[in-house]
């Protein structure tokens, strides 16, 4: 039996453990940033050029669209703008099943007011690149990529749009109440926010931009506007095309196999044995290995030669002598070993909490039908589990294209076995490895480094973007 | 149902599946005890543990200053989690109890930032940290500021309290408090929750920090835990087992301890288990 009074102790040390804990993180953070408050002078004086070159920097944009030859500026205004109109009316389509009182040609003016957004979003980015796609000089292939800069760009003001017709369509909102008044005391409470994702986000994407349109002049160290050649370059680059397919292989296998994997483990953990707990937390743990011990730790394991664990077993059982890390079929499976170990946790951890919050009155009333637990698992458990899946697919993915390079850099440090033409590429050298690779080496071009930044940028990107269509899709029609 | 006798085989496929997973650590564990000759020993010892685990340790924190680095890291990260759920409130409390001309467009450059992973911009920020004079002064601001703000913050305690009923804020306003009483008085109060699952992903993603601090190129004493422990692999001819699985283990005792310790708040607090 639980006592008032021993409910009220506990309340009462929770309190007391609250407050430790908000004056310790107040202290702390006082004293830090007190023990570096010298260091923020820097940064005072470069927000302070910044604010003060941005008049310059509006008139050299201005100046921009006078001088700028008048034919390709229009046709990339005209391209931005057939995109927004046709997505526009396309999403308004899409739009048009809800009911909601609306004026008589909508769908019109709200396909004008795409192409409005989509010729003016395009310039976003057609002005660092100066609207060269657009040239005459412009090789097909550049001119096509310029396409596509175009409608990516256009989205910036496209996506809002969009988010403003659905909120127009969905006429039974109603305006939450309660807000505080106050009018420059929200933009305080975001500035913090706003600052530091300009300055260390925003910024240095546009810097990563703007440097992959640059290619050095050999032997000079100068650098020259180069419009799309670097994203061309690394196109027809052999090395470039292994690491992006080895990076496909891994990310592939890694997710299938770890998200599988997972789900096994957690259908297993979910179910209602003595000891649960304590099952789930021996299934979790490895989320807080990092990938570099991971790696440091399949390198104990998978080293070759007599004294590595798995040769040294395979040895003694069959005669065999694997060489694990040096092979070009198996290196890479070494890595996916890995990485799948270190998801493992993370993935079990989140379908148990999925599992957890699968009603239970759904199973029984498909178990009295008579379903199976096969047909139960694949009808209920499975669909049910979706937006868990694809958190984690989504995660996963991040995980095998950025957070690998920690397990590829402790157990393949040169890139895996070389293959290839003249042995440039690495059976592991996977995107973002060859990209910090090429970061390190001071001699790489940087144009060509930022130009696979941006384009591993793009791949991720496409997948957040569909995560959030599909979030949105859900939240929509539930409502 | 008549499912009440115990059911050993769930629990033998648990306790499979935690020994396949526990298996590498524990092997880990193991080579961690050995010195350089017995590491390469064939056939491999496996047990009993042998007796070199102090040296190893000793010889990690003597001669390769793991207690700076591991003081270093645990303080940064520290610093990133408190810096971070801050400002992440502070956010979330004007998008959801403010109404303000340009919410919508400023929500939509703080979504925005979900496509900009720091990874790939990791050559100009090293440059913008450079021009700020970071690196030899304050390394320790170098290391933290680019990660002081974040979309995914944002969204968790926005989310969040926007699932708390609107009630709450207007009896608050009737009792006469202003937004930042209410935050800390009522709002925080009921996101302990939240605040641990946050707390957890950032500290764990700011424990395995290594490419960062190589591109700053910091000097070896301002370095964080995770590039201690690969440099253990470099640091004599022949790789010495021993010593790095001894730097690994001792690497990962802090972020398992954290998060086994908010291991429940982590599950409860993310808004993917009840968005229902």
């Amino acid at each position: 039996m639980v006592s008032v009074d021993s409910l009220a102790r506990s309340y009462r040390s929770r309190k007391l453990l609250e407050r430790l804990l908000l004056v310790g993180a107040t202290a702390f953070l006082l004293i830090f940033v007190a023990a570096q408050r010298g260091g923020f002078r820097s940064l005072w004086r470069l927000l302070r050029d910044a604010v003060l070159s941005l008049p310059a920097f509006v008139q050299d944009t201005a100046t921009y669209f006078m001088e700028a030859p008048t034919e390709q500026i229009a046709l990339s205004l005209g391209v931005g703008a057939a995109f927004g109109l046709l997505a526009t009316l396309l999403y308004a389509r899409r739009l048009s099943a809800t009911p909601a009182p609306r004026p008589a040609h909508w769908k019109w003016i709200a396909a004008g007011a795409g192409a409005l957004a989509g010729g003016l979003g395009g310039q976003i980015l057609m002005v660092p690149t100066r609207h060269c796609t657009y040239a005459p000089a412009a090789s097909s292939a550049e001119f096509r990529l310029g396409l596509f800069v175009t409608a990516l760009s256009a989205l910036l003001l496209l996506v809002p749009l969009w988010t403003l017709l659905r909120q127009a369509a969905q006429q039974t909102r109603e305006r939450p109440t309660g807000m505080f008044k106050g009018r420059a005391l929200p933009y305080l409470l975001l500035s913090p926010t706003m600052l530091f994702l300009a300055l260390f986000l925003y910024y240095p994407t546009v810097q990563v931009m703007l440097v992959s349109l640059k290619q050095r002049i050999f032997p000079l160290p100068q650098e020259r506007f180069a419009c799309m050649q670097n994203y061309l370059s690394l196109a027809e680059d052999t090395v470039y095309r292994n690491s992006f397919s080895a990076t496909l292989y891994i990310t592939v296998f890694v997710v299938l196999i770890s998200l599988s994997v997972a789900l096994g483990m957690a259908v297993l953990a979910a179910q209602k044995v003595r000891g649960a707990a304590v099952y789930r937390t021996l299934l979790v743990w490895p989320y807080a290995i990092s990938p570099v011990v991971t790696g440091v730790i399949f390198l104990s394991i998978f080293r070759e030669g007599g004294t590595g664990i798995l040769n040294w077993a395979l040895d003694g059982l069959f005669g065999l002598e694997v060489r694990w890390l040096t092979d070009r079929q198996l290196a890479p499976w070494v890595i996916i070993a890995s990485a799948v170990w270190n998801l493992l946790g993370f993935n079990i951890l989140f379908y148990i909490a999925g599992l957890q919050n699968i009603p239970t009155d759904l199973l029984e009333a498909a178990s009295l039908d008579g379903a199976g637990r096969f047909r139960r698992f694949w009808r209920i458990t499975f669909p049910l589990l979706a937006p868990y899946t694809l958190f984690l697919l989504i995660t996963n993915v991040t995980y095998s294209f950025y957070g690998i390079y920690g397990v590829v850099d402790t157990l393949t440090p040169e890139g895996g076995p070389r293959f290839g033409p003249g042995g440039e590429s690495g059976a592991t050298n996977v995107l973002i490895f060859k990209l910090y690779r090429d970061a390190f080496n001071t001699g790489a071009p940087a144009g060509l480094g930022a130009a696979q930044a941006v384009m591993l940028f793009l791949m991720v990107a496409a997948l957040v973007v569909v995560q959030f269509g599909y979030l949105d899709r859900r939240v929509t029609y539930e409502g | 149902m008549a499912r009440r006798r115990p059911r050993y085989g769930v629990h033998l496929g648990l306790i499979l599946a935690c020994l396949v997973l526990a298996a590498p650590a524990l092997y880990a564990l193991q080579v961690a005890t050995l010195t350089l000759e017995e590491a390469f020993a064939v056939p491999p010892k496996l047990f009993p543990p042998s007796t070199d685990l102090g040296n190893n340790v000793h010889s990690l924190f003597e001669g390769q200053h793991f207690g700076r680095l591991i003081g270093n890291t645990f303080t940064v990260a520290l610093a990133v989690v408190i810096g971070k759920t801050l400002f992440s409130m502070l956010a979330g409390l004007a998008f959801v109890y403010f109404s303000f001309p340009g919410k919508w467009a400023l929500f939509f450059i703080v979504l925005l930032t979900l496509l900009m992973p720091t990874e790939l911009i990791l050559v100009p920020l090293s440059g913008l940290i450079a021009e700020l004079q970071w690196v030899k002064e304050y390394p320790q601001l170098a290391l933290t500021m680019p990660f002081m703000a974040s979309a995914v913050g944002v969204f968790l305690f926005r989310q969040h309290f926007s699932n708390i009923p609107r009630e709450m804020v207007e009896a608050a306003q009737l009792d006469g408090a202003g937004p930042l009483v209410f935050l800390f008085a009522v709002l925080l109060p009921m996101s302990w929750n939240v605040i641990g699952a946050h707390a957890i992903i950032q500290f764990i993603s700011m424990w395995h920090q290594y490419a960062w601090p190589i591109f700053l190129q910091l000097s070896p004493r301002d370095q964080l835990i995770q590039v201690g422990v690969r440099n253990s692999v470099i640091s004599g001819t022949q790789t010495d087992f021993g010593l790095l699985m001894a730097a690994g283990v001792v690497a990962s005792i802090p972020p398992l301890v954290f998060f086994l310790l908010l291991q429940r708040q982590f599950v409860s607090g993310f808004a993917l288990t009840r968005d229902k």
